[in-house]
Parts: C-alpha cells; structure tokens; sequence
C-alpha cells in the first residue's frame, strides 16, 4: 500500500519548491495542498505548531518541517533514487554548507531588494551582487554545484533562479553581467522536468511581488 | 564489527574558543565519539590567519580541520564526525523522521532560543523583560516537547537513555542560562515553570564527558560580568555623547 505523502505549500514559495523538485528527482508521488497563508488551515497548524509555515511534508501522518530539513528526509527515507547528498562526509559537509548559505543570505536580502528603497536599497544591492558573486566562485566551471550530478545544493538555490528578475529589476541591475556562470547554471537546471514543472515563469513571480508591494505600501 | 584502525590525532584539529559554545558542541562531540584530536585556542576578536584561509565566508569558529580539510558550524561538524565514523558512538538518531525531529529542533536551539538569550544579556529595563519573556515562551516550547505527547516524551534525554545531537547542541549553550541569571539577576529556568527542562539539563550537565568539556562555572560567571560591564560602558559612554550634543 502507497504511503501517504502530502506537501503543505504555496504555489510561489521558493522554499515549497525545493521540496516539490526533490520529490520529483526521486519519483515520490505525493497529495499537493495548497495553503491560504492569510487563512492558515487548522491541518498546518498542528502540523508546525511552532512556527506555522510552509512547506510541510507529512509522511504517513507524520509531520516534517523547514524545507532543507525536508529535503534531507526525502534523501534518507527514500534512497534507492538518485542521491541528492553526495557520499563522501567531506563533500556532505561542503553541500551542507553552501546549502545554509542560501538559506541565510538570498531570500533575505533578495527581500530588502523589493520592499526598500534610497540607501537601504543600494546597501541590499551591494550585498546582494557579493552573494552572487560568491556563489559563482564556488559553482566554478562545473556543471551543477554537486559536480556532474544534480544535488543538495542545486535544489536549495535553483527556485531562486525564477526570482533572478525580480531581484535586478528592483535593484537596478543585471543578474547575467555579474554572474554569468550562475545563469548559464540556472538554464541547465531548467533542462531537468522536475525543475522546470516546478518553477513559475519569471514574470509571473515579479507579477507577484508586485501585488506583495501594494500590499506592504512600498513604491 | 570491521576492526579499525587508530586515529592518529594530527588528522583531527580543532580551531575554537574557550568560552564559545559551538566550540564546546565540537569538543563534546568528538569526546563521545572517542576521537583524539588537537586544539588550537582561536581569539574571535583577532582571527589568526589559519582562520581567515579555512573559514574566508563567515571567519568565525570552531573550525575543524581534517587532514588539513576545513569543515564549518558545528551542527555540519557533528554531522560530518557521524558520517566519518559511523561505527564510532553515533550522535544522530538513526531513524529519518527522529533525524528531521532533531535537525528542526537544532535549528530552533540557533534561530529562536540563543538569539533570545543573547538580548537578555545585551538589553536593559523594559527591552530586557521583553527579552526574558521571549527566552521563556522559548523554553515552554521545549517543555511541552519533554512532556507527554511531545516529540521527546519519557525520555531522559533529547536523544534517549544517552545524550545524543540534540542534547549537544542545546546543552552547550544552556550553561549560559545560570550564568547569565546571576549576572543578571532574572530568572531563566524556573524549575516549577519547565520541570523538564530544568531536570533535563542538570543530567546533562551532570555527565562526565560534560563536565570535562564546559568551563567551570566561575571563569564563566567572570567573563560575562566583564562583557557586561564593557557593553554598559559603552552605553553610558554613548549616553553621555548624546548629552553633551544636546546642550
């Protein structure tokens, strides 16, 4: 009997998507539950009581949060498909890393990048071409960041490739001049079905932020 | 069981701070897992240029070289010593949803509670209370896991009979919770408010490896008074700018 997988998640969330695309790298088939986060149901309230967010995954009514978190459970408990961590603890201990890399700078200064504006705005920007640009360092010239294989820390940057737009329009800059290595990454990651089904176009999520801009009174 | 052979200490270095608890998570770690290793004594104010190279990022410690390999944070530490040595005491629980379990709640240990901890040691008056209630709703939430029902129930420890990643990552951390309510003067963890907690941690503490690894109580009490007292300084000293500009 299939076990039941169901994901907890908003169509947009960068964070949502991780888990959608490792599901799909992995052949899991799963119930997706899209979450009203102005009207959060009682079932996400008592699935992460402590921090009420999205993504959820519950797994034969078992609830698993925070999207790397999750990821990584996707890997141990259905490891007969492709791994998303490599093998070798030393390259484990790089992919974890750079994955909480992401984690920490892009979704919070890519934020700043939207919501301010004047100084702040410059200052958000100026951080924000240093991440990038740290990023590409560490991507290289190889194919994905786990090397030839598509990995950990591919899945926790590449929903972040459908923000790219958003990000250097506000900012005032162009993702490609600074790192065209990252784009070219980005472009090769979209080759993949389960990247491609699960990414929105660009324009839809700058779309989006647009409306979030309205809502927050920033222009 | 395959026989192994003996670690010579120099594949294992540990760059780190006496007073810092991620350092001390490291220095635990390896202990229970039986791994010789050597310590460098690191000066977080004045990174040495072994730091800068390993840790170029964030430049911040522990750093645990192996074989001359950096790895950083010490939750990807204890994760790295795990898949390195398996067949050493295991610090994660081997089961995927109790490996989650813990990872989620090692998270919240580093996002939630020690940031609340911190402001009640840098914060004054009502900023402090504020500060001290945050650390307490923190805690309930602990509780309630330690407690029936919870992810944690029944257990003496977050890892079970022995400590494990968890008990780590919130024990070294949670000495500050005495130290910084007799410096303070607030109260932290009311035994009658988070039993659990509250007898969780004194088994913990109480655990030789623990004992060898956490300071003495007095050299902590020491150093934060003086961090204290060098944060109220500059306050006042600011304060007094503030005054002098207005008049």
């Amino acid at each position: 009997m299939a076990e039941a997988v169901v994901l907890l998640d908003v169509w947009v969330s960068p964070f949502g998507q991780r888990c959608r695309i490792a599901l799909a790298e992995k052949g899991v088939a799963y119930e997706y539950k899209e979450e009203d986060l102005s009207n959060k149901s009682p079932m996400l309230l008592q699935a992460n009581p402590v921090h009420k967010k999205i993504p959820v995954l519950i797994h034969d009514g078992k609830p698993v949060c925070e999207s790397l978190v999750i990821v990584q459970y996707i890997d141990e408990v259905w490891s007969d498909g492709a791994p998303i961590l490599p093998a070798d603890p030393y390259a484990r201990a790089q992919a974890r890393f750079w994955g909480d890399f992401v984690d920490k700078k892009i979704y919070e200064c890519g934020t700043r990048l939207w919501k301010l504006k004047g100084e702040a705005l410059q200052e958000a920007k100026k951080e924000f071409i240093e991440i990038l640009k740290v990023l590409e360092a560490e991507l290289g010239d190889r194919k994905y960041f786990g090397g030839d294989a598509f990995g950990y820390v591919d899945i926790a940057l590449v929903p972040f490739f459908a923000w790219f737009y958003t990000y250097e329009t506000c900012g005032g800059f162009s993702v490609e001049a600074e790192a065209p290595k990252l784009v070219a990454w980005g472009k090769r990651c979209m080759e993949r079905e389960s990247v491609s089904q699960t990414l929105y176009d660009p324009l839809k999520v700058y779309e989006f932020v647009g409306f979030l801009k309205k809502k927050y009174g920033v222009e | 069981m395959d026989q192994q052979p003996p670690i010579p200490p120099s594949d294992l270095k540990l760059l780190g701070s006496w007073a810092d608890s991620h350092t001390h998570r490291v220095q635990l770690a390896l202990k229970l897992k039986g791994l010789p290793f050597q310590y460098q004594e690191e000066d977080p104010l004045r990174p040495s240029a072994a730091l800068l190279i390993h840790n170029p990022v964030y430049k911040n410690l522990p750093v645990l070289l192996h074989r001359g390999c950096p790895v950083l944070h010490s939750i990807i530490i204890l994760h790295f010593l795990d898949d390195t040595w398996p067949h050493h005491r295991s610090l994660l629980p081997s089961d995927p949803f109790d490996r989650a379990t813990a990872r989620f709640w090692s998270h919240f240990a580093d996002d939630k509670l020690a940031p609340a901890v911190a402001a009640v040691f840098s914060s004054e008056g009502d900023g402090q209370k504020a500060a001290v209630d945050q650390v307490h709703q923190n805690l309930k939430l602990l509780e309630l896991e330690l407690g029936d029902g919870g992810a944690f129930g029944g257990r003496r420890f977050f890892g079970g009979d022995e400590i494990g990643f968890l008990d780590i990552v919130l024990g070294c951390g949670s000495y500050w919770l005495a130290v910084f309510e007799e410096v303070m003067e607030v109260k932290l963890v009311d035994p009658e408010a988070f039993p659990r907690f509250h007898a969780w941690l004194r088994d913990f503490e109480d655990q030789r490896e623990v004992k060898e690894t956490i300071p003495a109580i007095d050299k902590l009490l020491e150093y934060a008074r003086t961090v204290r007292q060098m944060m109220l300084g500059g306050v006042a000293t600011a304060a007094a700018g503030d005054n002098a500009a207005s008049n």
